[in-house]
């Protein structure tokens, strides 16, 4: 086992590595920057480091900074978490390069996974169903028109070299394609330096569902099972689950079965997911993640096992601690993300002093929050204060569960997503599980 | 009379997209924030001409502050 892990993140997930770190005997060393002196995560490790001022450029996004930090304190192995530098292939490399174990696939897989259009192929050639569209980038706009008309409108168009939703045009008819395709090609150019730009059929009122895997290093490859995540707004997810509920029969069986047999094909080692899209009984890659999702706690509530203890496992050199027929689904959770948003203005970031704070607790009630009362809630940083867990024999007992759990939680000072998430777990439509990744955008749970 | 344009949110300048003398429609951004990673437009409250530029890029507004004048 390593002796000690540098956690490369803050907030929330820096928590939940650093407790992991402790049930293992690991010490753990949390970096912050000058914004998060006094946070919880940095009161929580065994060893803190200062590596910069509050922009995240000078501090959690500084590979020379973090890497000299882990020098310091003498740490064998590196935690990213999400965001940040977690799919940064060349931030792998280079903690592989100064003799630190990354605690994540091989850089070579992050990189592969990252480029959008060798994702595609590689999954492909690996029989996992992509959405109809180009074989890589196109070259004209006359080769487009060709293939739109092929697959069918709508389509998409999406920058080859883009991610985050960044370039991304959706075109209703033929008569549309040329000004879209000049605005994503400018858009393209603009923010990757590269007007690549592919196609891909565009399916409306699809769900957003994915799967959970995990390798090993001998190159065993099993699945934890899937999360439905269509509740989102501006293509991140607000509200995750597990089991996804009314999924066509045959669905979840294709859908662990693709994940399994794209993940081996790329010689995936530890944490990742698979996202699909799902419409009906067709189903679709996405894309891969590459490191530990925000929504693993869901995951875990169902299984019952820990996956950042078997993260630290995996990257120790042993092997994955539990065969496939032992990972079983039970019961269901739902997470809900906690934001400093404003939901009656649009989800508008709400940065501020949290003045007074009150947690919930409970039977089968989970909280991984990392502010506190007092903190400064940085306009630096990305919103998420917490997520929220509930656990139940049933999905109706887990959303019986949130409910009364977000009644309990209260935060002043800032605006939340709490009142949000009262509604949807109120509304018929999402307790009956007809979730798409329009509706919050569409307005379906406005007040 | 010259109008202020208030910052609806807090966060830090990210990119001013107007210059002293500008002609300006109401809705046209003056400024963009950047708060908790997102990028947030200030737009014009009315038409007229930029008279003078409060802020610099990088600095942190609070929600209520005047980031540009508009005569």
């Amino acid at each position: 086992m390593l002796s000690s892990v540098l956690v490369a993140n803050r907030g929330e997930i820096a928590r939940r590595v650093i407790r992991g770190c402790r049930a293992l005997g690991v010490r753990s060393i949390a970096v912050y920057s000058e914004a998060d002196d006094g946070w919880p995560h940095v009161r929580d490790a065994d060893e803190a480091v200062l590596i910069g001022p509050a922009p995240a450029r000078d501090s959690y996004l500084s590979v020379e900074r973090i890497l000299a930090a882990a020098r310091e304190t003498g740490a064998q192995g590196v935690h990213p978490g999400y965001g940040f530098l977690s799919e940064n292939w060349r931030f792998a490399k280079a903690c592989e390069e100064a003799g630190l174990v990354f605690i994540g696939p091989p850089w070579r897989v992050i990189q592969q996974m990252g480029d959008k259009v060798e994702a595609r192929r590689r999954m492909q050639a690996a029989g996992v169903p992509v959405v109809p569209g180009s074989e890589g980038a196109l070259d004209s706009l006359e080769a487009a028109a060709a293939l739109a008309g092929r697959i069918g409108y709508p389509v998409m168009l999406k920058a080859a070299a883009g991610g985050g939703g960044i370039g991304m045009v959706r075109v209703p008819d033929a008569a549309a394609l040329p000004a879209a395709w000049a605005s994503a090609e400018r858009r393209s150019q603009a923010a990757f330096g590269s007007g690549a730009l592919f196609v891909e059929r565009y399916l409306a009122e699809a769900r957003h569902v994915e799967v959970q895997v995990f390798g090993d290093a001998r190159g065993e490859v099993v699945h934890l099972h899937e999360r439905e995540c269509s509740i989102q707004r501006r293509h991140q997810k607000l509200i995750e689950e597990s089991p996804a509920p009314a999924l066509e029969e045959g669905v979840k069986e294709k859908l662990v079965a693709a994940a399994v047999a794209g993940a081996r094909a790329v010689g995936y080692v530890n944490a990742g997911t698979m996202e699909f899209i799902v419409r009906g009984s067709e189903l679709y890659f996405l894309e891969m993640n590459t490191r530990l999702q925000v929504e693993h706690p869901v995951t875990e509530e169902v299984t019952g096992l820990d996956l950042v203890q078997a993260q630290l496992r995996v990257a120790s050199g042993e092997p994955l601690p539990w065969r496939q027929d032992e990972i079983v689904q039970r019961g269901a959770a739902i997470e809900c993300r906690i934001y400093a948003e404003d939901p009656a203005r649009n989800f508008m970031p709400s940065p501020g002093t949290i003045s007074r704070l009150t947690v919930p607790e409970g039977p089968g009630v989970r909280l991984e929050i990392g502010v506190a009362e007092g903190v400064q809630v940085s306009v630096h940083y990305d919103p998420l204060l917490a997520k929220l867990v509930t656990r139940g024999a049933t999905r109706d007992e887990a959303i019986a569960r949130m409910l009364g759990a977000l009644d309990g939680f209260v935060v002043e000072g800032i605006r939340t997503v709490i009142p949000f998430h009262r509604r949807v777990l109120a509304s018929a439509a999402f307790r009956a599980g007809r979730v798409h990744t329009q509706m919050v955008e569409q307005g379906a749970f406005n007040a | 009379m010259p109008e202020d344009v208030k910052a609806h949110i807090t966060g830090v300048v990210f990119q001013i997209t107007c210059k002293a003398g500008d002609k300006v429609a109401a809705g046209d951004p003056v400024i963009v924030l950047e708060s908790m990673k997102m990028e947030i437009p200030v737009e014009a409250t009315r038409a007229g001409v930029v008279r003078e530029i409060k802020v610099a890029e990088g600095q942190t507004v609070q929600e209520g502050d005047t980031v540009v004048i508009i005569d």
